[in-house]
């Protein structure tokens, strides 16, 4: 029974030394101690965020490189090609000048023939007439009288080949 | 080389008799004790009551006239006011026979307890040998007040450096800081945190921290066998009801609203109010109460089984059972050294529970 009978002075004794225990060691041991765990994690969990944030920096920064080369890439591929473009079209444009031109030449030169052959023909038309009329003359000057029946027969004739 | 390891064996060897010299004298002069009153035979019990009960002078070795004891300051508040004076004018006595006169009050010491005397300066017991005469209020440095102090001093000195050493170390912990700060995160992380809940736990740290280490350093120096630590404070019913009362006034006085409505408010039909309140209100009482229970128990508890090993000795009056009681009594030491551990870590876990129950801010759940 002594042993559960708590005895009034150790109440009080424990009461006090724990209650200037809690006080000192509060303000002296645990406060200090607890900040300074305190004030170490925040530095290792700033530190491990900077790590990471470096860490997706440089990562942004490769894919920033890549995609930069890419547009370099793109870029060249796209000048070549109208290079290349350019220079078709130039030449489809010199082979467009050169037929036409071409052209061009062959049908001055077919206007020309044409001119040259026209005038032939109406030369050659004279030509004939003159000599037909010169063959006819000979013609009738040897066999022929002065003859008006003849005359106006050769009249005819020629009214036609004229009409022709 | 030769020289250094043979002067270091017979060192060794030197170290060993005096041990063992010691171990047949201790245990030679106990007898010897034992045998000179042979009239009054050797009663375990008292011997084990008297070391797990508080005393009010601090014995250090030798037995009866020739014992060595540290005398402590007697402080009474009696009818005619304060009186103070060491228990060594009491001379030893303990059976209510040496009557101390201070300050017109008459005072003696029976089983460790200061009675006023009666008209004749003697002590009336009852039938069951239980002392009749009144008692002045005692607030003596006893031995358990005497290792209060120590442990509180210890304290101290282990702590208050160790905080200091943050500063001076650029908040690295180094030496004894490095092995007591796992200790406080531990408190932090596995105690409070968990349970207290990451909003609130700060406010309760110093409560936790200080009862987790005061119950622990306390729980350690009472195992160790000798003077100026073997006293038995923790398992003091006086020392578990204060620091439960702690716990209690600590726990009711951040009760939320919540906290309370549980307790007069349950959620259950109104006609169970008549039995669901004074379940409630039996549940405030019974976990301090639980608190107290189980830290003087298990201390006292151990205290006990180690002295009753060791009075085997003394039961079975031979030498021949000393290797066993020594071996008994090296296996449940080691398992006290855990318990001191152990209950120390269970008083505040409870503690932040029961901290942690009354701070919770919920809807009504069950």
């Amino acid at each position: 029974m002594e042993l559960v009978t708590p005895s009034i002075g150790l109440i009080f004794w424990t009461t006090l030394v724990f209650l200037i225990l809690l006080f000192v060691l509060g303000k002296y041991a645990w406060k200090p101690m607890l900040s300074a765990v305190k004030e170490r994690e925040a530095s290792i969990e700033d530190a491990l965020r900077a790590a990471e944030k470096a860490r997706e920096d440089i990562q942004k920064l490769t894919s920033d490189n890549e995609k930069l080369l890419q547009e370099a890439r793109l870029e060249r591929d796209k000048i070549i090609k109208e290079a290349a473009q350019a220079a078709n079209l130039l030449r489809q444009e010199a082979a467009d000048r050169a037929s036409a031109e071409a052209a061009q030449i062959l049908q001055k030169a077919r206007t020309a023939i044409d001119t040259e052959k026209e005038s032939a023909k109406a030369e050659i038309r004279t030509l004939v007439a003159q000599l037909s009329l010169e063959i006819a003359e000979k013609i009738l000057r040897s066999e022929l009288k002065n003859d008006q029946k003849n005359q106006d027969l050769v009249q005819t004739y020629l009214k036609e080949s004229k009409l022709n | 080389m030769i020289e250094s390891r043979l002067t270091r064996n017979r060192n060794f060897f030197c170290f060993l008799s005096f041990v063992l010299f010691l171990g047949f004298f201790s245990i030679g002069s106990a007898s010897a004790a034992t045998e000179s009153s042979e009239s009054a035979a050797f009663d375990p019990k008292e011997l084990i009551m008297h070391h797990v009960a508080d005393a009010h002078e601090f014995h250090i070795l030798g037995e009866g006239d020739r014992s060595v004891s540290l005398p402590l300051p007697i402080i009474l508040w009696t009818d005619q006011g304060l009186v103070t004076f060491l228990s060594s004018e009491f001379h030893h006595d303990d059976q209510g026979k040496h009557v101390v006169e201070k300050n017109g009050v008459k005072l003696l010491k029976y089983h460790e307890k200061i009675y006023y005397a009666d008209e004749n300066g003697a002590l009336q017991l009852d039938s069951e040998g239980h002392p009749l005469n009144a008692k002045p209020w005692d607030f003596s440095i006893t031995k358990n007040v005497f290792s209060l102090f120590l442990s509180a001093i210890l304290l101290l000195l282990i702590f208050i450096p160790v905080a200091s050493s943050y500063k001076r170390n650029q908040g690295i912990p180094r030496g004894l800081s490095g092995f007591m700060e796992p200790l406080v995160v531990y408190v932090r992380d596995e105690i409070a945190r968990p349970n207290i809940g990451e909003k609130k736990y700060l406010k309760y740290m110093p409560y936790l921290l200080t009862a987790f280490f005061f119950i622990w350093i306390n729980n350690l120096i009472g195992l160790i066998p000798f003077f100026p630590f073997s006293a038995n404070l923790t398992g003091n019913i006086a020392f578990t009801l204060t620091l439960a009362m702690f716990t209690a006034v600590i726990t009711n006085f951040s009760g939320t609203k919540s906290y309370w409505g549980h307790i007069f408010k349950p959620a259950v039909p109104s006609w169970l109010y008549i039995i669901m309140i004074p379940v409630e209100l039996i549940g405030v009482i019974s976990k301090p109460f639980a608190l107290m229970i189980r830290l003087f128990a298990n201390i006292t508890a151990g205290h006990i089984i180690i002295l009753s090993l060791i009075s085997l000795i003394f039961i079975f009056k031979t030498i021949l059972i000393a290797p066993v009681s020594i071996g008994f009594v090296l296996f449940i030491n080691t398992i006290e050294l855990l318990v001191a551990a152990l209950q120390a870590f269970i008083f505040t876990l409870l503690s932040a529970l029961f901290i942690g129950m009354a701070v919770e801010e919920h809807d009504e759940h069950h």
